[in-house]
């Protein structure tokens, strides 16, 4: 299914938000996820299931002012 | 030294850690400033690049306190959600609440900042508003729940060093117990000072420092303007050198947000 992934149309097979990280290739990494605008807990992730056109956003710690 | 949200931190000086011009760079201006907080971000990753992990590495090393910022949103919503996403990520409640309301001068939304920092500390979150002078504004954020205040001295990035004297010190004088902070707009070591000198808990740099060239001109600046000593002409020499490379056309001074969330990409 197509979704979107930080402002990008992205296809993706898997549908829990915890496969899909490992899918896009985050794995292990340090990285807080929203959907739809909406706070998504790591502890949350197995039971989050996304569907076409849902909005992903996939952030890490970064420089910053 | 100042006090926030219960934590005694042995430094005024707060450093952003963004703009430089490499990651030792940027370790060596901590490490020679003995700054006591770091401010971080959280921005858009990429599975291919990881790029954030690599900075997670760098900042662990820092041995300071870390301050995530809300950098980049520009509504209540965006800020909320990045707040509660920096919290897993940095694993603290501190957060530096930036709603930003004008795309060119980085001005705050002080509408949606003050309803964003509501939510916030209901959620549980210790907040830093990034904030203008306004006193009334000012005691809104305190009674939903503040309790440090970061009112900009320039807009971000300018230099322009403590803009409303009379509004910083009128802050300063209706709330001698909240912990104040310079946030945004200093370029020099003497702005800092002077900031300090009227009674502010600390400062927090960012451009000015990342865009010196020599961070360590400003460790050896500082001192002696927060002891009340003269400068000697070395000092003013450096802060003359610093003034000159903050001195760039507006649009160069935006914050990086091609990878702030919730930005449409479509």
């Amino acid at each position: 299914m197509k979704i979107v992934v930080n402002g990008e149309k992205v296809e993706v097979t898997a549908t829990q938000l915890d496969a899909i990280l490992i899918e896009l290739g985050h794995g292990e990494a340090k990285v807080a996820t929203a959907l739809n605008e909406e706070f998504v807990p790591a502890t949350m992730r197995a039971d989050t299931a996304l569907e076409a056109g849902d909005r992903l956003e996939i952030v890490a710690p970064r420089q910053g002012g | 030294m100042p006090v926030f949200y219960g934590t005694e931190i042995q430094s005024r000086l707060m450093l952003g850690t963004a703009q430089y011009p490499s990651p030792a760079i940027l370790a060596d201006a901590f490490r020679r400033s003995k700054a006591g907080i770091a401010t971080v971000s959280v921005r858009r990753e990429s599975g291919s690049e990881q790029a954030g992990q690599a900075f997670w590495d760098l900042i662990k090393e820092l041995d300071v306190a870390l301050l995530p910022n809300t950098a980049g949103c520009h509504s209540v919503r965006e800020a909320v959600t990045t707040a509660h996403m920096a919290r897993e990520l940095f694993d603290t409640k501190w957060i530096k609440l930036e709603v930003i309301g004008h795309a060119d001068t980085l001005q705050p939304d002080i509408f949606g900042l003050a309803e964003a920092a509501r939510i916030l500390t209901e959620d549980g979150f210790q907040v830093f508003p990034y904030c203008t002078e306004d006193l009334v504004l000012c005691e809104k954020l305190l009674d939903v729940g503040c309790e440090v205040l970061m009112p900009w001295g320039a807009p971000i990035g300018t230099g322009l060093g403590l803009n409303n004297i009379y509004g910083l010190r009128t802050l300063r004088g209706h709330f001698p117990d909240v912990p104040l902070v310079v946030d945004a707009g200093l370029g020099v070591p003497s702005q800092a000072a002077q900031a300090i000198e009227m009674g502010y808990d600390a400062v927090l740099l960012n451009t000015a420092v990342a865009k010196a060239g020599d961070p360590a001109a400003w460790r050896k600046a500082l001192p002696w303007q927060w002891r009340r000593v003269p400068w000697p002409k070395k000092q003013i020499r450096w802060s003359h050198a610093i003034w000159r490379r903050l001195q760039r056309p507006l649009s160069e001074r935006r914050s990086c947000d091609e990878l702030a969330p919730f930005l449409s990409g479509l």
